[in-house]
């Protein structure tokens, strides 16, 4: 659906989501990143466990929750790719051991 | 445009108080308008914490705790009413509260406490019990507690629902009920015109034999047009708002609680700084800190949202429920415990107001209690 500007010469960065890489591009946010690989979903809802992709790609909605390095419920939208970056999918609410 | 309306009643605001008592009206078979402020309005019903609580109520004032308790109880019946009546399911959970101490000064202060309350009770039960650091790991299994938890108080009577969820439910009943709510209709002057209040608002004028102020801090202003007394005064509370949790709380501890959504609601703080409803970084950091102390686990969670929310507070802590001497039929129900009012708001209270019945005991509650002055 997203495709990327003819003349965007950004370097390529590789990502992993859940494990497989993807091409994404210095400066992309990781929500950007995702919305221009054609993820079709980045987490699922702790309510009912809907799948959802980024939003308002502004900090605001919470609606691009991944574990990024190992952290949970990460608003994708706010934070930069890195090469070799492990990204997951927020499966419902964080998971927390007491 | 403006426009002319009647009802058997009206209900100025429609907040947590308000909204329960109209549904209640509308449920007795009242014709019933509520006339609601909007979004410049305190709106206490959109920031509270939650509670459905009883074992810190009515302190010096046992009917007040009796109250509290039979709203506890009849709570059990009121989410799955409303439930059926909206298809919203509130979140309301029974499974008893904890207040946690945190030091050997808020021990001896809460056991003082407990003390005069079950001497209050009399032959009657309290219900509240003094619990060491590990019978509270056993009541909350999923999350460790930490060191500085010296012990705890258990009710079990206590509870919590998902207070915006309740707002929704209870508007949805009432006007599904048939009420008619009004928004943005902030209530300017009440008079009596002979027969019936005149409610005016910029929209024009509603009339009605019946007008209950359940407007919170509107109410002060609003009160003395229909000779009701309303000595209330603000007190901020402050909320922090965590990233979404597995479920790891079998029940809520006063300041600390799960909602059945999954965030963490941080809080019970107060402070008298009048009605702004903003946040300060001193108390957010105290609600923080304590939170991390009660559970270590807190330490790595993500907070995403803080509030204030203004409380209406009585000069003894309980509710006051009046009836105008000099106009009858008119009426006031204010108290900062709306959550776990609701249910005996829209049962007793309203069958108060559609009948003149009261529950025994229920004069306790008007605002002249306030009026015997101490001697010098």
């Amino acid at each position: 659906m997203f495709k990327r500007l003819p003349d965007d010469a950004r370097a390529a960065v590789t990502i992993h989501l859940d494990g497989e890489p993807v091409t994404a591009r210095e400066g992309d946010t990781v929500a950007a990143a995702m919305l221009a690989a054609g993820v079709d979903h980045t987490r699922t809802t702790p309510v009912s466990g809907a799948p959802r992709l980024p939003y308002c790609m502004m900090g605001v909605c919470f609606d691009c929750l991944m574990e990024i390095d190992g952290v949970p419920n990460r608003q994708a939208c706010l934070v930069c790719v890195r090469d070799g970056m492990q990204v997951r999918r927020q499966q419902g609410a964080r998971r927390v051991s007491a | 445009m403006t426009r002319a309306e009647t009802a058997d009643a009206i209900v100025v605001g429609g907040g947590i108080f308000g909204s329960a008592i109209a549904y209640g009206l509308v449920r007795a078979g009242l014709d019933v308008v509520v006339l609601d402020e909007g979004d410049t309005a305190l709106r206490a019903a959109r920031g509270n914490f939650g509670l459905v609580w009883v074992q810190s109520k009515g302190q010096g004032m046992r009917p007040y705790h009796e109250w509290s308790r039979e709203s506890a109880r009849l709570w059990n019946e009121f989410a799955p009413e409303l439930e059926d009546a909206t298809g919203i399911g509130v979140g309301h959970q029974n499974a008893g509260g904890l207040q946690f101490l945190l030091s050997e000064d808020e021990l001896a202060k809460r056991r003082a406490d407990m003390a005069q309350m079950q001497q209050e009770a009399g032959p009657d039960s309290y219900d509240v019990e003094l619990i060491s650091r590990d019978d509270a790991q056993k009541m909350l299994p999923d999350v460790r507690i930490g060191d500085s938890v010296l012990g705890a108080s258990f009710c079990p009577h206590d509870g919590h629902v998902n207070p915006l969820l309740l707002l929704r439910a209870l508007h949805t009943a009432f006007t599904t009920s048939g009420g008619r709510y009004r928004s943005g209709r902030r209530v300017e002057t009440i008079r009596h015109d002979g027969h019936a209040f005149v409610a005016e608002t910029a929209d024009g004028p509603v009339t009605a034999p019946k007008i209950v102020l359940g407007a919170g801090h509107g109410a002060p202003r609003l009160g003395p047009m229909v000779g009701l007394d309303v000595p209330i005064r603000p007190q901020r509370g402050q909320v922090l708002i965590t990233e979404r949790l597995q479920p790891l709380f079998r029940m809520p501890v006063s300041h600390v609680r799960q909602t059945n959504e999954g965030t963490l609601q941080l809080g019970n703080s107060t402070e008298d700084i009048g009605f702004d409803d903003g946040t300060s970084v001193d108390v957010t950091r105290t609600i923080a800190r304590r939170a991390v102390l009660s559970f270590p686990i807190l330490r790595d969670v993500r907070l995403v949202r803080t509030w204030g929310c203004i409380r209406v507070l009585t000069p003894d802590g309980a509710a006051i429920y009046d009836e105008s001497q000099s106009h009858p039929g008119a009426y006031v129900a204010t108290s900062h415990s709306g959550i776990t009012l609701a249910a005996i708001n829209a049962r007793y209270v309203a069958h108060w107001i559609a009948t003149g019945e009261k529950q025994p005991g229920f004069d306790r509650f008007s605002a002249r209690r306030f009026d015997v002055q101490a001697a010098a």
